[in-house]
C-alpha cells in the first residue's frame, strides 16, 4: 500500500442550511480518509453519524438543500470530486464508482426488467450493440452468483428474493467496470445466511477486479473478516480510524470500546454493556468531544476542549484526549 | 415439572391469496409447531425471513387463528374460546413489537397509550391510573414528564421502552416479543435488552423471544427454537444450540452470524442457493436444497424429518446423528 491512495478525503464538510424550523446543522464535520486500490475500508457508525452521507458525497448526491462546503477534498486520482460540474460528475457516476445500497428493492426500478436496467447500465458509460450489451449483461450477473442469469436477466426485479435483488443490484454498480465501489448497509435488509452469500460475493469481485470498497455500516460484525480498515464514526466526525485487527485487538476511542461491549455476541454469554443516553442530533453537538456526554472515562477537559487526532503508527489514529494522555 | 405458562401443538397457519396463476398459490407459514413456555422462562425462537416466526407470535396469541393445531395458555385451551372469554386473557398475554412507530397511535400520548391497557381491562381510574402509569414508565427507565409527549417526540430506544410499558400495564405473564430491538441502534439495543431482563426477573415473566439474531436472542434466551419453512427444525438449550448445533441448518445459521472478532474464520458455512418458496409444500426435508451434510440422500427429499432427541436437544434431521462439518473444511456446493 505503498502508491497513492485511489481516493483521498480531506476535511470533508456537508452542511444543511438554517431553515425556519431550526438552525444550521453539520451532519459531517472534517472528515478525513483514504482509499487504496483493492482495499476494503469500512466506515462505520450508528443512525446519525454521517457515515452514508460521506458516502453520497462522493457521488455528489448530497441530498438537498445539504452542501458540500468547499474547503472539503475529495480527490479521486488527480480529479478533485468538489470542484466538477454536473455532466462531469455523471461520467464520475457508476463508471468510477458505482454504488450499492441497502434495500435493492427502492433502488430498482419495479416496471423495467433487471436485464433492460443493467443493459442502460452498461450502454451509460460505452456505446455497444443491444445484443453485445445483453451478452456483457448475462455476463456480468453470472459475475455475482446469479444461478440462472438468462432467467435474472428476463426478470422483474418483484419476481426476485431480496438476495437475489442485491445480486442484480451489485451487477448494476459493476456495470460501468468502477475503480471504487461504495456499499452502503448491503446486506442490512438480508438474512444473515443471504448476507454471508453477498459479502463474500463483493470481497471477491474486490479481489478478482483489484477494486476498493467503502464498506458502509452499523454492524462491527460484518466488518471484523473483511475489512482491511476501519473509521468509526460519531456524530459527523470519524473519532478513530484502524487496522481492522488492532481496532478489534485495542479499541483507542472509548466509543469504539462501548460499541463492541454493547453487541450481542454468541461466543460470550455476558451481561451487554450499554452506553447511556443516544446519539446526539447536530443541533445538540457541543464543545470540546462531542461523545463526552456519555462517554465514561471523560476527563475534566473533554467537555471544554476540542479533542486532538492522536496518532497510533501505522497511519492509525485516535481523536481523544485519554489517547493523547497514553501516548505521552 | 413445573406446568407450562404456554404450550402449542401441531399450530398450521396457510395464508390464501388473491390473484391468478402462481400468485393464487397459499402461503404456507406454519407446517407444524409444537413448543412451551414455562412460567419465568425464555424461549427465543430464531429463523429468517418466511419461517413463520412472526406468523407463529400472533398464532399463539391468537391475533390470527390457526387452521389447525392447539394452543394452551395456563392450561385453557385458546383456540376453541369464544372471543367473549378471551378478553380477560388478553390481560396475561401481551406483545411487544419491533417497530413501536408503527404499533403507537401518532395522536396520543405516551401516557394515555401506557393507559390504554388499564382502561379496558378497568384496572385503575383517576389518581391511581396516574400513579400507575408514572409507576409504569420509571419502570422502563423513562422519566414521568415523558407521559405529556407524542411518539414523534421520542428516539427509538424511548419509544421502544412505551412499547414494553404498554405492554406491561396490564400485569401479563407472558410476552410475545416479536423483533423487539432490530430496529434500534446497537448501543440502544443494548439498553432495551437489558431492561427486558431486569423486568423478567423482577416480574417473573416468560417471553415468548422472537428475532433473525441468534446473537441478540442468546442473551435472553433459555431455551431456543430455530424454525425453518413454518416448522422447528431445532429446539435445545441455549448452550446445547450455541455450542452443539445438530442441524445443518443450524450450524449454517449460527456460522453466517457476524462475529466482532477480526480472526478470519475457517470453515465459515456459506450456503449455496436460494431459500425455499413459501407457496410450495416440498414433501421432504425442506431444508435439502440448500443443505450441505454429506449423508444427505433421497431419503431427504422424500421423506420429512420430524423433530426427534438427538444428544441433549431435538433435531429434525435423518442424518442428525453423523457430523455435517469437520472443522476447516469448506462445505457448500
Amino acid at each position: 500500500m505503498s502508491r497513492e491512495p485511489l481516493l483521498r478525503v480531506r476535511r470533508l464538510t456537508i452542511r444543511f442550511p438554517a431553515t425556519r424550523n431550526g438552525p444550521e446543522a453539520i451532519p459531517v464535520s472534517g472528515v478525513d480518509l483514504e482509499i487504496h486500490r483493492g482495499e476494503t475500508l469500512a466506515l462505520v457508525g450508528e443512525s446519525g453519524s454521517g457515515k452514508s452521507l460521506t458516502g453520497l458525497s462522493l457521488l455528489g448526491l448530497v441530498p438537498h438543500p445539504g452542501q458540500v462546503d468547499a474547503v472539503s477534498q475529495l480527490f479521486l486520482d488527480e480529479q478533485d470530486i468538489n470542484t466538477l460540474k454536473p455532466e462531469q460528475l455523471r461520467a464520475i457516476r457508476g463508471r468510477r464508482i458505482g454504488m450499492v445500497f441497502q434495500d435493492p428493492a427502492t433502488s430498482l426500478t419495479p416496471v423495467l426488467t433487471v436485464g433492460s436496467q443493467l443493459r442502460e447500465a452498461i450502454t451509460a458509460h460505452r456505446a455497444m450493440k443491444k445484443t453485445d450489451a445483453r451478452a456483457r449483461a448475462e455476463s456480468l450477473l453470472s459475475e455475482v452468483g446469479m444461478p440462472d442469469p438468462t432467467a435474472g436477466y428476463e426478470a422483474y426485479p418483484h419476481e426476485l428474493s431480496g438476495g437475489l435483488r442485491q445480486r442484480a443490484m451489485i451487477a448494476i454498480a459493476l456495470a460501468g467496470e468502477p475503480d471504487l465501489l461504495i456499499a452502503d448497509e448491503p446486506t442490512s435488509a438480508l438474512d444473515v445466511t443471504v448476507q454471508a452469500q453477498i459479502l463474500e460475493t463483493i470481497d471477491r469481485l474486490r479481489a478478482e477486479r483489484g477494486m476498493a470498497v467503502l464498506l458502509i455500516t452499523h454492524d462491527l460484525g460484518i466488518v471484523a473478516g473483511r475489512a482491511d480498515r476501519v473509521a468509526v464514526m460519531y456524530a459527523g466526525q470519524i473519532v478513530e480510524l484502524r487496522r481492522t485487527a488492532d481496532l478489534f485487538r485495542q479499541p483507542s476511542h472509548p466509543y469504539t470500546r462501548a460499541l463492541l461491549h454493547a453487541i450481542p455476541r454468541l461466543d460470550r454469554a455476558a451481561e451487554l454493556v450499554t452506553i447511556p443516553g443516544i446519539v446526539p442530533s447536530p443541533a445538540d453537538w457541543r464543545m470540546g468531544c462531542r461523545f463526552q456526554p456519555r462517554c465514561a472515562e471523560a476527563l475534566p477537559r473533554c467537555a471544554t476542549e476540542t479533542p486532538p487526532v492522536v496518532p497510533l503508527g501505522n497511519g492509525e489514529w485516535s481523536r481523544c484526549w485519554l489517547a493523547q494522555e497514553k501516548s505521552r | 415439572m413445573t406446568a407450562p405458562l404456554l404450550e402449542a401443538r401441531g399450530l398450521e397457519k396457510r395464508f390464501e391469496r388473491r390473484g391468478f396463476g402462481f400468485r393464487r398459490r397459499p402461503v404456507y407459514a406454519l407446517n407444524g409447531v409444537d413448543l412451551t413456555v414455562l412460567p419465568g422462562e425464555t424461549l427465543g425462537v430464531v429463523g429468517e425471513s418466511g419461517s413463520g416466526k412472526s406468523t407463529l407470535g400472533r398464532v399463539v396469541l391468537r391475533l390470527i387463528d390457526a387452521d389447525a393445531g392447539q394452543v394452551r395458555f395456563q392450561g385453557i385451551d385458546l383456540l376453541s374460546l369464544p372471543p367473549g372469554d378471551l378478553r380477560p386473557l388478553r390481560r396475561r398475554m401481551q406483545m411487544v413489537f419491533q417497530d413501536p412507530y408503527g404499533s403507537l397511535d401518532p395522536r396520543m400520548s405516551v401516557g394515555e397509550a401506557v393507559a390504554e391497557g388499564l382502561d379496558i381491562h378497568r384496572l385503575a381510574r383517576g389518581a391511581a391510573r396516574r400513579d400507575r402509569v408514572i409507576g409504569l414508565l420509571e419502570e422502563v427507565g423513562l422519566e414521568a414528564a415523558i407521559a405529556a409527549r407524542y411518539p414523534h417526540q421520542l428516539s427509538g430506544g424511548q419509544r421502544q421502552r412505551v412499547g414494553i410499558a404498554r405492554a406491561l400495564a396490564v400485569d401479563p405473564a407472558l410476552v410475545v416479543c416479536d423483533e423487539p430491538v432490530s430496529a434500534l441502534d446497537v448501543s440502544v439495543q443494548a439498553q432495551v435488552l437489558n431492561l427486558l431482563l431486569r423486568l423478567q426477573e423482577a416480574r417473573g415473566l416468560g417471553y415468548l423471544f422472537i428475532a433473525h439474531d441468534l446473537a441478540v436472542v442468546r442473551q435472553l434466551a433459555h431455551r431456543i427454537a430455530v424454525m425453518y419453512f413454518g416448522r422447528v427444525v431445532e429446539l435445545g438449550s441455549t448452550d446445547a444450540i450455541i455450542h452443539n448445533p445438530r442441524h445443518p441448518y443450524t450450524q449454517a445459521l449460527l456460522s453466517a452470524v457476524p462475529r466482532p472478532d477480526p480472526v478470519r474464520r475457517t470453515g465459515r458455512i456459506v450456503l449455496q442457493g436460494e431459500p425455499p418458496r413459501p407457496t410450495i409444500l416440498p414433501r421432504g426435508c425442506p431444508f435439502a436444497s440448500r443443505c450441505f451434510h454429506p449423508a444427505k440422500d433421497v431419503r431427504c427429499v422424500e421423506e420429512l424429518p420430524v423433530l426427534r432427541p438427538v444428544g441433549d436437544a431435538l433435531a429434525a434431521c435423518h442424518y442428525a446423528e453423523t457430523p455435517a462439518t469437520t472443522p476447516g473444511s469448506e462445505p457448500g456446493s
